[in-house]
């Protein structure tokens, strides 16, 4: 059911919410953004209509909301591991609908990778809810109808805001506060995205010897130019990747955590081995493998690609480094393959 | 929902020292395993780490580790009667049966022979009948040789080369030179249907399975196991990502024609 509400009574609906649901939406920090003194957008959680930044991309995804940077997976008391509890209150995630896509993907590597599903991913994933932020113009960087990702399937609500009023949709009952009341029922269409600046091409690798595009002179001027910062990867909607990491609270008492952190495949020592071997030292070598998993890999193994072109990658990078011109650099080298046989 | 994290912990029953850096761990486990699979090991608050199963029998498994970090420094401190933690088994391990009734040729690299000792136990003691079974295996040095006793057993009834890298100052009967130079003594069957397995560090791996499709075996008999980095064992890390393939959940055992084109 869809409502149209003024800012004041959408401000006393995040209240009520509130007390069943940890909200969580774009704000703006002040002077938090590393490359300037400027102001940061970020996902934190809210309390009111006034903290959400609508007109706004989100320097980070919101993945950090339910798969923490850093997290404790168990406390060791000697040899006995004891699981930390979370927070068990639903969380509801205002976002745009490519991320709510680029969840889908984490979910798959989280769920659908391999036999066992993720226990610390699973337990947050299952109390998180979406609200879809209709977007219908998009950023400098994006390319969201390149991936086919401008739209969204399922949402457990959807929000059209247009600076006096927004307009919800409500699928998911439980997010009615009890005893709400809203008022007159509206016809809602969410609408999208239909046409970004920023275009790209998919390689389409079929019958192509992987070799002429691993060994080509294109990954060289990455190897130059990228500074495997890895900023690409923490900013990324669908970047899942961590490492395993022991550290001792209290040496005498036997007291030890294991914990995981993010990894990215751009940072130095990601494929590091015993015995100082190493795959992908320089940083071109490591501009491929994530252009590979991120528009061809992953699709081979879930049907869908990994990118759902938030453009983040592009915005954060430190080098101006362009991943979407990467991709349509490896569609036009693959073109000239084809054409050369 | 079940947590595949959870490392429990396991007793050392024995420490049998191989060399001055490579131990082998024997410790209490009861459970279905295959050889060429490989455990998580861990000690709380030091680390977890991928290591093959050398070895294992009703009661209990092996491990042969080499001291070479922070967790592999730790567990040489332990002894006998101290646990070491694990999850696993994880990966997926030789496919034994396609061994029965053929000529079999297993060429290892140094700790490259932990993953298929158990392959070759069950090949030399008749548990999977061959037609033929032989084992090539180099060490760089003869201080740096594994399972010695299984060596020499091995070696009873079946055709086993060692092979140091350099020719040592001490006293030394077996052979010298890279393992790849002694490919060409592995003759005398029908190479076309000889079955070959080869494991051992990147390089090794590498010009061995040149080697041998120089000879005339074929790429659908070779078998490798790759190592790579791994932080998770379960397909979530994504360290050991080659292309679309997990070695944790795929591998670590390939067959050539699936791992020759795997790019790093
Ligand atoms: C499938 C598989 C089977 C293995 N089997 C054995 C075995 O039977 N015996 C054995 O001795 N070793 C084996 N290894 C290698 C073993 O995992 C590493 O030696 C171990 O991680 C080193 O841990 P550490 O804490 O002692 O060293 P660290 O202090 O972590 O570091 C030493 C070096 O190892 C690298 N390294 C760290 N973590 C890993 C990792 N997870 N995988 C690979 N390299 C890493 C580091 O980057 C560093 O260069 C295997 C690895 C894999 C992937
Ligand atoms: S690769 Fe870049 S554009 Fe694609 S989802 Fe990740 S951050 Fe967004
Ligand atoms: S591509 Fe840019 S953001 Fe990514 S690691 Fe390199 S320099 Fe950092
Ligand atoms: S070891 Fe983590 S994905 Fe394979």
């Amino acid at each position: 059911m869809a409502y149209q509400l003024s800012h004041e009574m959408f401000d006393r609906y995040l209240a009520a919410l509130s007390a069943t649901h940890r909200v969580f939406a774009p704000v703006v920090k002040a002077n938090k953004n590393k490359l300037a003194d400027l102001d940061l957008i970020t996902y934190d959680e809210v309390s009111g209509a006034d903290q959400i930044i609508w007109s706004e991309k989100s320097y980070f995804s919101p993945k950090e909301i339910f798969y923490p940077i850093r997290e404790t997976l168990f406390r060791f008391v000697g040899k006995e591991a004891f699981v930390p509890e979370v927070d068990q209150k639903p969380m509801l995630i205002l976002l745009r609908p490519c991320d709510l896509n680029g969840i889908d993907r984490l979910d798959q590597i989280f769920f659908n990778n391999g036999v066992s599903k993720d226990f610390y991913y699973e337990r947050r994933r299952k109390l998180v809810k979406f609200a879809v932020i209709e977007c219908t113009e998009g950023f400098d960087s994006c390319f969201c109808v390149s991936m086919g990702t401008n739209k969204v399937d399922s949402y457990d609500m959807a929000l059209k805001y247009s600076g006096d009023s927004i307009t919800l949709d409500i699928k998911d009952e439980t997010l009615v506060p009890d005893g709400y009341s809203f008022g007159a029922n509206e016809d809602f269409e969410l609408d999208f995205v239909k046409s970004n600046k920023t275009k790209v091409e998919l390689p389409d690798f079929e019958g192509v010897d992987l070799n002429q595009v691993f060994g080509h002179e294109m990954w060289k001027e990455y190897t130059s130019r990228c500074i495997a910062c890895g900023r690409c990867n923490t900013s990324c909607i669908t970047c899942s990747c961590f490492t395993m990491q022991d550290v001792f609270t209290d040496d005498e008492k036997m007291l030890s955590e294991r914990r995981r952190r993010w990894a990215g495949c751009h940072i130095k020592g990601f494929s590091d081995m015993a015995g100082g071997h190493s795959f992908r030292d320089k940083n071109g070598e490591r501009m491929r493998f994530k252009l590979m998993h991120k528009v061809y890999d992953f699709n081979k193994r879930f049907d869908k690609h990994m990118c759902v072109g938030c453009g983040r990658c592009d915005d954060v990078c430190p080098e101006y480094i362009s991943f979407s011109k990467s991709i349509n650099k490896v569609a036009k080298i693959i073109q000239e393959v084809k054409h050369e046989k | 929902m079940k947590n595949e994290y959870l490392a429990f912990p396991f007793e050392i029953l024995s420490i049998v020292k191989e060399t001055e850096i490579d131990w082998t761990y024997t410790v209490k486990y009861d459970g279905p395993l295959v050889g060429g699979q490989f455990m998580q090991l861990s000690i709380p608050g030091v680390g977890e780490a991928p290591i093959s199963i050398s070895d294992f029998r009703d009661g209990s498994l092996d491990m042969t580790i080499r001291k070479v970090g922070r967790l592999t420094d730790a567990i040489f401190n332990l002894e006998a009667g101290d646990s070491l933690f694990m999850r696993g088994p994880y990966g997926n391990g030789f496919e034994l049966s396609k061994y029965v009734d053929k000529h079999v040729v297993i060429i290892a690299g140094g700790t490259g022979l932990a993953p298929v000792k158990n392959v070759i136990e069950k090949l030399t003691s008749g548990e999977i009948k061959t037609n033929s079974t032989r084992a090539l295996i180099g060490f760089k040095s003869p201080d740096d040789v594994l399972f010695e006793d299984a060596l020499k057993r091995w070696s009873q009834d079946h055709e086993v080369t060692v092979t140091v890298d350099k020719q040592p100052d001490k006293p030394w009967n077996g052979k010298v030179g890279l393992v790849t130079e002694h490919i060409p003594t592995l003759e005398g069957y029908d190479i076309e249907k000889t079955e070959a397995i080869v494991v051992g560090p990147p390089m090794m791996m590498k010009f061995t399975t040149l080697a041998l499709l120089k000879a005339g075996y074929l790429p659908q008999n070779i078998t490798v196991s790759f190592e790579r980095n791994m932080s998770c064992g379960i397909g979530k890390c994504g360290h050991c990502k080659i292309d679309e393939t997990y070695v944790c959940l795929e591998g670590p055992v390939f067959n050539y024609t699936t791992a020759v084109k795997l790019l790093d």
